[in-house]
């Protein structure tokens, strides 16, 4: 879906100061030299089954959803307990082939950040992690399990003190260090080629949920769901069923955080996409009670998929999420993030009976903050 | 020796007309005007806090276009917009230089929209220690005049010395242009713009010109003098 220029229809692109273009182009040959070699992808699937828990199983939610059929992707049973540790480990082996030793990244719920301390550990790579101070109050236990990998986290304490803000520090860090590290960005957005590599190796989501789902129901769901704050879970999963037409693909953004619901075309940690922002092109700030969630912009491939009318995206609030969670806990033994709590909570409401909605992550994290409101 | 152009960088704002004739009375050649963003990557932290208070005290980009409208009224050097591709995307690319030109710009300085895009938007193009030779001469061949060279891997700041890469970077430059060459990125004292530009043919400060700004117009002008003596002895 993506030309060479990194171009979805009018967004993506790279907008970002010259000192990182030679970085980029050279990741860019370093990623089409490693998806055309077989070891990379075979180290990437023994990674996967040997150390992460791929294939994570599908879970029927029959009590969640009664008289759906309704599926949950449990990315929530992967190692560190989010879909981040796919793009993490397929990023960290990247970095190993193109020489980096340091790795930079940026987080908001934490899960990213730990996904990235834990490749880290795995592979001898030194680590920093960019995270707001807000963040780091709602998502204590996600910074001490990165201490005790063994990053450093390094709290941001301008602006939103959250994901924008930690992100752009991340890519200042990134510049001056470019030539010793690789940027591990932990969505898909950011500057080409980032959003195809972060979309490829999150795409396993949704291979494996099509087919356990054929699997199970002898035929592909009639909608998927995921929530979206930068995107990846989202794009990983809807990359499964691009190819089936009938299948209708539902992102669900947090209210206050509604990218592609309320924002403009705007260019936000180098790619132009859809953000919130202002008549002049300022980035204006994102609300969700959900720390991942929390960030003004999305991937642009997801503002070429609105725009196109593939996916369609809609919004729920802090309470309608917080329901969500509470539900699923209580019915199906499981709890969720409060990130796919959104994707949840629109979910069960859906006229579609066969319905399959990828559980990006664990709910641990999140429970002081459920537990206060 | 061709005397030295000495390049200084100003946040927009209320008293940056005032502050630009200073920096001109103090002996800068080129003023660049910042129009602030809300999340400008190429900045560290001195600048980056200076776009925050601009945008608190509601520099947004119409405000931006009438103060340089105002400051050309007080200089005749050539005056710079220097600002990120958000803005420019908001009001319209072509619509935003046009407008920039009306009000009294020489050129633009566009901080994350690299040699090779949009050409057809006349600016002046930046290279960095790390772009490639067939980028540097990408650059040279697109630029607006002079050539930004950005002296160090990094972010906008004051430094404890010039860059070693700056060296390596000006002969690079030579090989594949005849364009002038400033430097600018981590160049705050006298000497460093001496040293700078005992190399290049003129040097920038940014973030340490907006510190002195702050103690108002005859401060900056006594710092762009100081800047002026050290780079005319060469």
């Amino acid at each position: 879906m993506s030309s060479a220029a990194g171009l979805y229809g009018t967004y993506g692109g790279r907008y970002v100061p010259e000192t990182l273009i030679p970085a980029l182009d050279e990741l860019d040959d370093g990623w089409r030299a490693a998806r055309t070699d077989d070891s990379f992808q075979a180290e990437l699937d023994e990674l996967g089954r040997t150390f992460a828990g791929r294939p994570t199983p599908l879970t029927r939610a029959e009590r969640f959803a009664p008289g759906k059929r309704l599926y949950l992707k449990r990315e929530d049973l992967l190692h560190t307990g989010a879909h981040k540790l796919n793009n993490a480990l397929g990023q960290a082996v990247l970095a190993r082939r193109l020489g980096k030793r340091r790795i930079v990244a940026e987080t908001g719920a934490g899960q990213h950040g730990v996904a990235t301390a834990t490749v880290c550990a795995r592979f001898g790579l030194e680590c920093v992690v960019y995270m707001g101070e807000e963040d780091m109050r709602r998502q204590r236990p996600n910074v001490e399990r990165m201490n005790l990998l063994g990053a450093e986290v390094r709290p941001v304490d301008f602006g939103t003190r959250t994901l924008k803000e930690a992100t752009s520090e991340a890519i200042r860090d990134w510049i001056t260090n470019v030539e010793t590290t690789h940027y591990l960005i932990g969505s898909c957005v950011g500057p080409a080629p980032y959003p195809e590599i972060v979309r490829e190796l999150q795409s396993v989501i949704g291979r494996e949920a099509r087919a356990q789902f054929v699997g199970a129901e002898g035929r592909v769901p009639e909608v998927v769901v995921a929530c979206v704050g930068g995107g990846s879970n989202a794009i990983g999963m809807f990359v499964g069923f691009f190819d089936d037409p009938d299948v209708r693909l539902v992102g669900v953004e947090a209210a206050g955080a509604a990218s592609l619901g309320t924002g403009h075309a705007a260019v936000l940690h180098g790619a132009r996409s859809s953000v919130l922002s202002d008549g002049d092109g300022q980035i204006t700030d994102a609300h969700s009670i959900s720390a991942g969630l929390d960030y003004p912009g999305v991937g642009p491939e997801h503002a070429w998929l609105r725009d196109s009318g593939r996916a369609e995206y809609v919004g729920a609030d802090d309470d309608e999420a917080l329901v969500a969670f509470r539900d699923l806990t209580r019915l199906e033994g499981i709890i969720p993030a409060l990130e796919p709590a959104h994707a949840l909570a629109r979910a069960r409401e859906l006229e579609e009976e066969l319905v399959l909605v990828c559980l990006s992550g664990r709910g641990d994290k999140d429970l002081a903050e459920v537990l206060s409101h | 020796m061709s005397r030295k152009t000495v390049v200084v960088y100003l946040m927009s704002g209320r008293e940056t007309p005032a502050l630009a004739a200073a920096a001109v009375e103090g002996g800068a050649d080129i003023v660049e005007l910042g129009f602030p963003f809300s999340d400008p990557l190429a900045d560290g932290p001195v600048i980056r806090r200076a776009a925050e208070r601009a945008l608190a005290e509601g520099m947004r980009t119409q405000a931006c276009l009438d103060c340089l409208a105002r400051t050309r009224e007080l200089v005749d050097v050539p005056l710079v917009p220097m600002t990120y591709a958000a803005l420019l995307e908001a009001y319209g690319w072509d619509e935003f230089a046009r407008a920039a030109q009306t009000a009294g710009a020489t050129s633009l300085i566009v901080a994350d929209l690299p040699a090779g895009d949009r050409p057809e938007l006349r600016r002046i193009q930046l290279v960095a220690p790390t772009s490639t030779d067939a980028r540097v001469r990408l650059a040279a061949e697109q630029t607006d005049g002079w050539l930004y060279l950005v002296t160090l891997t990094g972010t906008t700041g004051a430094r404890n010395e010039v860059s070693p890469a700056l060296a390596g970077l000006v002969d690079r430059a030579r090989a594949v242009t005849d364009r002038p060459l400033y430097a600018g990125f981590g160049i705050s004292t006298p000497d460093h713009a001496r040293a700078a530009a005992e190399l290049a043919d003129g040097i920038v400060v940014g973030s340490r010109a907006i510190e002195v700004a702050q103690d108002g117009p005859p401060a900056l002008s006594s710092y762009v003098s100081s800047l002026r003596a050290a780079v005319d002895t060469l």
